[in-house]
């Protein structure tokens, strides 16, 4: 096990499971997106997001619940720029457990920060050797609150596996050692309210677990 | 005061401005083109805003369906998209439209953590140009500005100076400008800005602790046009600084 990663860029990957895809169904082709996704969808978790294992995640004032984003994410070891498929993955030095957590929200045209850049927002388990896991396209992800598992996934069939996708995202930027690419987050991401711990498990990667704590008013 | 950092004799400096171009942190005086700049600070969170000048909005009203009225419309970029003044950047072959945005940047100096409107000011180290240039060509409707267009290599240009705040006391009457090999292009002022700094600040330090080295640029005005490798595009801010980028292509870029 290698130290979280405390450096880089975290990326996150949206409608990478052909279910979350699925799910958005005709609206796909409807105003305000108009046609299905052509390149990999991606967003930024910025550094104020990031917490560690057993770190709480803070859920706002007048939120009730919050979604639970469990997701793999591929931790860069050497420079990645205009990667082939086909060696991709050599330039993923681990993976880590990532928890993308969301304020619930329907449109993802042009969604608010407010929704996933929140302090507390990213929590981050340890990196795992790449050769520890093996191949990371058929690992089983399930979430469970408070000790109960509400959530089964898994990285099989995803739009674009984890290689495809490391080789697209590098076409067009280039990642960094330290940088981090989570493959996306599939249908039915479960909502946890404060007081609940949510705990996450990958094949092969162990568990993040994080207490969600309800925020005081703002100061 | 007006901070650099640059590349000279195989080392990196800190630098400041000096009548004859720069002054090395050892005392050396060297020319504006003798050095290679860098972005002027270490970036970290890097937070843009789209349609923050109520002409731009105007000119990109066609296409819009939110208006930055209710919310600033803020999305977030990466160190990988940054270089510094003088540098290049690259025009992909199949582009058919990529344009220039002169933004006022705004670095933060001190952690910021639900700040009010009337403090917000206290928490900015200083301020810089930024010239955030769009592939439109790659715009899609998921995320917008999705990554691809937003957050590609070369495609943040940042510099030549962090002006001190203390140098600059009020950074919403500055008139900004984009000149594309000479020409005017585009011409704006930050009084003009539909969400001012520290709306900004207020806004998103209400949600996201901001840290020393985090920098908002603040948006553009109209007059965004296609640009083609070998344009020299140079986007000014009155006192703040004068920031020169080359188009280049993919075969002259090598990659």
């Amino acid at each position: 096990m290698l130290d979280a990663p405390r450096r880089g860029t975290v990326y996150g990957t949206l409608l990478n499971h052909r279910d979350a895809l699925e799910a958005l169904g005709g609206a796909l082709h409807e105003a305000p997106y108009k046609a299905p996704p052509k390149a990999p969808i991606l967003y930024i978790k910025p550094r104020n997001t990031w917490v560690g294992e057993g770190e709480p995640v803070l859920v706002p004032e007048g939120v009730d619940a919050l979604e639970i984003g469990a997701t793999l994410g591929l931790v860069i070891g050497r420079i990645a720029c205009k990667v082939r498929e086909s060696e991709a993955l050599s330039h993923v030095i681990g993976y880590c457990i990532v928890n993308d957590v969301s304020i619930p929200h329907a449109s993802v045209y042009r969604p608010s920060l407010r929704f996933k850049a929140r302090d507390s927002f990213c929590p981050i388990g340890a990196t795992v050797a790449r050769e520890a896991v093996g191949s990371p396209d058929a690992l089983a992800i399930t979430v469970a609150i408070d000790g109960e598992i509400v959530h089964r996934a898994s990285t099989a069939g995803l739009v674009r596996p984890a290689a495809r996708l490391l080789a697209e995202v590098s076409d067009f930027m280039t990642l960094s050692p330290g940088d981090v690419l989570s493959i996306g987050v599939a249908a039915g991401a479960p909502r946890a309210r404060p007081g609940q711990r949510v705990s996450i498990a990958i094949d092969g990667l162990g568990c993040l677990e994080n207490p969600l704590v309800a925020q005081g008013p703002a100061r | 005061m007006k901070h650099a950092r640059v590349a000279y004799g195989g080392a990196i400096h800190e630098a400041v401005e000096h009548q004859r171009g720069l002054q090395l942190d050892d005392g050396r005086v060297l020319a504006e083109d003798a050095v290679v700049w860098l972005p002027p600070f270490e970036a970290g969170t890097i937070i843009a805003l789209g349609i923050n000048y109520a002409d731009h909005a105007k000119e990109l009203a066609k296409e819009l369906t939110v208006g930055a009225k209710d919310e600033p419309l803020a999305f977030l970029k990466a160190p990988n998209s940054l270089i510094g003044h003088r540098g290049f950047t690259r025009r992909p072959a199949d582009a058919t439209f990529m344009h220039y945005e002169c933004e006022l940047a705004v670095v933060i100096g001190r952690k910021a953590k639900n700040v009010k409107r009337e403090d917000a000011l206290r928490y900015v180290a200083g301020y810089t140009v930024a010239n955030d240039y769009a592939i439109r060509d790659y715009l899609e409707n998921y995320y917008r500005p999705n990554l691809r267009v937003k957050n590609r290599d070369t495609c943040t240009v940042l510099g030549p100076w962090l002006v001190d705040a203390a140098d600059v006391p009020d950074p919403h009457v500055l008139p900004l400008r984009t000149l594309v090999n000479g020409q005017l292009r585009q011409q704006g002022n930050t009084r003009d800005l539909i969400n001012d700094i520290p709306a900004l600040i207020e806004y998103l330090s209400g949600f996201m602790t901001l840290a020393p080295g985090d920098v908002i640029l603040t948006g553009t005005p109209e007059g965004v046009v296609n640009v083609m490798p070998g344009d020299e595009v140079v986007t000014e801010i009155d006192g703040i600084g004068r920031l020169v980028n080359t188009l280049v292509g993919d075969v002259e870029f090598g990659r």
